[in-house]
């Protein structure tokens, strides 16, 4: 602002210290006349000493100088409401096109007389433009903070469009759209009006129903709003109280490589238009969102994938096996893997054979992780292939160790076999462990027992040696496979002693009569607090129990056939 | 059950059931068990009645039992092996399909139910999943213990609209902290529920839960009400609970084993029977005092002292089951107190509940430890 220089003579302009002041000052009476102003004050108001604050100052500034000269006798500043323009004592308004604040200093005792007060005045036109532009910036900052931390942290596709569409109806438009990649036939779709609620759907839509929509979803450059007509949009994008939107804007949501979707910006009708600067911001807003989209999307078809990969290798489920209750439980070394070196599996007898055995093996590859579990994986396999010839322990494991030996792998395996038979109300079973620990039997009162068999561990050796066990089970009684992961956890109280095998024993001696599923987890529970949150390795174990009486079969409530079965009220197989 | 009489009886009350269903639970009968559960059922008994005003209860009277040493941990773990397939075994019951089924068509939405890792009491969440399950919802039910990196896993492939996390253990609050904030981070709102998380579930809104319910049909009904709001956006542990700044818990959980080894190394001199105590003995000493150091860390994990003496005052209860004078504990908590002379929050807690135990019934420490068993 040009500052004229003084007109006058020194007799009614302030004190020296005020004139050369480049913002304007002038002292006004209890009275509301200017007594004294200086340069700057002449030239903001055209206004010469005597004359009326009323007659030239803006209202805000009039009411501010009545709220402390003639309403508010103790004169504080500030302290009387003037349409809420009070500010830490300052009164803001503005004067032509531009933003002033006016401060007051009072002179004058109030005894002695009427106070006159001194106002400065000082152009604040580009400190408010400022302020603005850092209140947008800090609110567009947040928001940007705020999506990547709810963004990043999600890798699921239905949930980052959500997160999305909610930030983008709250801060950048009233209602959004985010239209995802097609899925089969449909688009999964998700919108959110100005209620905040979010709106999942698959839809069967034709993309270049809307206009840039499909430029936006080959991740071509947008089309600038200004060439979007919004009553243009489908029902799909504008609903509701949307219906008719006054402004639309359509932005590609940049993925990793290809485009992850478009976003869609409605506002109401009426309300401004998009600026080109928010369209900047959208684009921003819709990089962190788009990205966040691509990972999830990429996240899902690798755990598909992975998942079908892994169906082979994880455990099998275990209920019963032929009339025998059976529950087996697996602890991988790692909390974030599936599968490990130890495994299990169960193969039932040969329907037509009546004399037929079912099959139980549990075993521990040397090596943890995944390439541990892709050998279990074939070792199954082998197993599977010779169920034939199951029936003779030591032939079986001849020919799958012929097998790893020819195999182009350095590891081993240790395992037990378990052939299961029903005699009566009882069952035969035939153990053989080769390198493995011996299996124990729990009997009903508590004592352990451990199976007498022993052989050579498997993959190593040209010829290997085996002796097979027979175990009777009376009703009741169960006979524990275990792998070393269980007796060899480190930990306890005093956190570096092993579990071992005799507390494993003494602990199952508390375990006579006890359901397979109750006795299993007990042994987890009893090795996990053990290990405590310490490391450990893969556990396994496989609990074989000769049913108490006569078989419950309403475990899953199906018959032997699989079908629903229910007799009676009674679930008696 | 095939009294023709039957009929013109009045209707049972739900406590005859449940005394009914305990002989058979407790003796491991699964057979008699499945059939009361079922003859319920066919005399008109409500399937959510069932599962929560005679299973839940029946369960909770096991553990009673337990503390009480009236039942061994064979007998609790065979009962409620039972009580499991129990529930199995009645959800395949007529009338209970028929609901779930006629529920089904609501379409509802998906729900994860699970335990957080080092969590083994499965039975309430089982309990949720059904009662969620015959309200309409498409439960994913995922059990006990399972490891948080599953969990969110879980999370990112399914992207439920709410995930109910059961904790039973006081001493695994920590661990489920971590899992309510990790769950939350994916975007999804939980709720918690179970006995660890305090009368009233006073921890549940400390540990930023976003809601909590005493059972699960208040589950139920609150989410029949309306959605949990999505929840806040990711935070950490200690802006939840600031006083962790001051690293006595870290300080108690990175140092628990040798705090144990120094208390079992010292409490000979006090307990002079301990002497002559077998390895078992210390065996079953030194657990039980691992036990107290990691009811301290959780009492300044969630800074309650309350938490810490409850425990304390339990215990002593436990013990006086045992025939083990609850005074036997005193000496172990001195011993603490002098190793964690630094940490004024948890001197304050030993000091506390060594008030506690040494207030009701004076008695010598002299007759010694049965067992070596202090819990």
């Amino acid at each position: 602002m040009d500052v004229t220089p003084a007109v006058n003579g020194s007799q009614d302009v302030l004190d020296p210290v005020a004139r050369p002041v480049p913002y304007a000052a002038l002292s006004v009476d209890a009275s509301g006349v200017i007594v004294r102003l200086n340069d700057a004050a002449r030239v903001l108001f055209g206004a010469a000493p005597g004359v009326l604050l009323g007659g030239v100052a803006p209202g805000w500034l009039v009411a501010a100088h009545e709220s402390l000269a003639g309403h508010c006798p103790d004169g504080e500043a500030g302290s009387c409401p003037v349409g809420g323009a009070a500010l830490d004592g300052a009164f803001r308004g503005s004067i032509g096109e531009r933003v002033f604040e006016a401060r007051p200093m009072l002179e004058g005792e109030e005894s002695a007389g009427p106070v006159s007060t001194t106002w400065w005045v000082i152009d604040i036109t580009e400190q408010d433009r400022l302020m603005r532009e850092l209140e947008v910036e800090r609110e567009r900052t947040a928001l940007l903070a705020e999506a990547s931390s709810r963004l990043m942290a999600s890798l699921n596709l239905e949930r980052c469009m959500e997160v999305t569409v909610r930030l983008a109806a709250r801060h950048l438009a009233d209602a959004a759209v985010v239209i995802a990649p097609r899925n089969g036939r449909v688009h999964p779709v998700a919108y959110c009006g100005p209620d905040g609620q979010v709106d999942h759907r698959e839809l069967r839509i034709d993309l270049t129903e809307v206009p840039g929509l499909a430029e936006a979803m080959q991740g071509f450059l947008p089309v600038p709003s200004r060439w979007i007509d919004p009553s243009a949009a489908p029902e799909w994008i504008a609903r509701g109280q949307m219906r008719e939107p006054g402004a639309m804007v359509v932005t590609a949501l940049p993925g990793h490589g290809t485009a992850a979707g478009a976003l869609v910006l409605l506002r109401r009708a009426r309300q401004e238009a998009f600026s080109g600067d928010e369209e900047v911001f959208a684009r921003l807003f819709a990089a962190r969102a788009g990205a966040a989209m691509s990972a999830a999307r990429m996240y899902a078809e690798q755990a598909a994938i992975t998942r079908t990969l892994m169906s082979e290798l994880l455990p099998p489920r275990t209920n019963e096996l032929d009339g025998v209750e059976l529950s087996a439980r697996y602890r991988p070394a790692g909390d974030g893997e599936l599968v490990g070196g130890d495994f299990y599996d169960l193969y039932p007898a040969d329907a037509a054979d009546p004399d037929g055995e079912s099959l139980v093996v549990l075993g521990d590859v040397c090596g943890k992780g995944l390439e541990a579990a892709v050998l279990t994986g074939k070792i199954r396999n082998t197993l599977r292939a010779l169920l034939p010839m199951a029936g003779d322990h030591q032939h079986v494991l001849e020919l799958l160790n012929q097998t790893m030996l020819y195999a182009d792998t350095t590891r081993f395996v240790t395992l037990v076999l378990a052939s299961i038979r029903r005699r009566g109300t009882g069952v035969r079973l035939k153990l053989t462990s080769a390198g493995h620990a011996a299996p124990l039997i729990v009997r009903t009162d508590g004592k352990v027992e451990m199976a007498g068999t022993k052989g050579s561990l498997i993959g190593v050796l040209d010829d290997i040696v085996s002796t097979t066990a027979t175990v009777a089970l009376e009703p009741g009684d169960t006979c524990l496979l275990y792998t070393d992961g269980i007796t060899e956890a480190i930990g306890g109280p005093l956190g570096s002693e092993m579990f071992g095998d005799e507390r494993l024993r003494v602990e199952l001696g508390q375990c006579g009569g006890m359901p397979p599923e109750a006795l299993v987890e007990r042994v987890h529970m009893l090795a996990a607090e053990w290990v405590g949150s310490s490391r450990h390795d893969d556990m396994a174990t496989v609990a074989i129990t000769a049913p108490r009486r006569s078989r419950l079969s309403a475990v899953d409530g199906h018959g032997p056939d699989g079908t629903p079965h229910r007799d009676s009220g009674r679930f008696l197989a | 059950m095939s009294d023709p009489l039957r009929q013109a009886e009045p209707p049972v009350a739900m406590s005859t059931w449940t005394d009914r269903l305990w002989d058979a639970v407790t003796a491991g009968e699964e057979y008699a068990a499945a059939d009361t559960a079922i003859a319920a059922l066919d005399d008109g008994m409500d399937i959510e009645d069932l599962l929560l005003e005679v299973i839940a209860p029946l369960q909770a009277r096991v553990g009673r039992e337990w503390a009480a040493n009236r039942m061994t941990v064979a007998q609790e773990h065979t009962a409620t092996a039972v009580n499991e397939r129990l529930i199995a075994a009645v959800a395949h019951h007529p009338a209970v399909r028929e609901r779930r089924d006629e529920r089904a068509a609501d379409r509802l939405g998906r729900i994860t139910v699970a335990c957080i890792d080092g969590e083994w009491h499965a039975l309430p969440a089982r309990i949720v999943a059904e009662v969620l399950r015959l309200r309409g919802w498409h439960v994913d039910y995922l059990g006990a213990q399972v490891p948080t990196p599953h969990l969110i896993g879980h999370l990112h492939r399914t992207g439920p609209s709410l995930v109910a996390l059961s904790s039973s253990i006081a001493t695994r609050l920590p661990a489920a902290h971590a899992a309510i904030i990790a769950c939350q981070a994916t975007g999804t709102p939980v709720l918690v529920g179970g006995a660890a998380y305090g009368p009233a579930g006073r921890y549940a809104s400390l540990l930023g839960a976003d809601g909590w319910a005493g059972d699960a049909r208040i589950a139920a009904d609150r989410l029949a009400e309306a959605p949990l709001p999505p929840p806040s956006p990711p935070r950490q542990a200690i802006d939840d609970l600031p006083h962790l700044a001051d690293q006595e818990y870290t300080h108690i959980t990175r140092t628990a084993t040798q705090l144990v080894r120094h208390v079992l190394g010292r409490l000979p001199s006090h307990v002079p029977v301990m002497v002559d105590y077998t390895d078992r003995q210390r065996r079953h000493t030194a657990e039980d005092i691992a036990h107290i150091v990691d009811f301290l860390a959780t009492a300044l994990y969630l800074d309650d002292p309350d938490l810490f003496t409850g425990f304390l005052t339990w215990t002593a209860g436990i013990l006086s089951a045992r025939n083990v004078p609850a005074h036997s504990l005193l000496p172990a908590l001195e011993l603490l107190s002098e190793q964690l002379a630094d940490y004024p929050r948890a001197t304050d807690m030993l000091t506390r509940a060594h008030t506690a135990i040494t207030r009701p019934s004076p008695r010598t420490i002299e007759a010694g430890m049965s067992g070596g068993r202090l819990l």
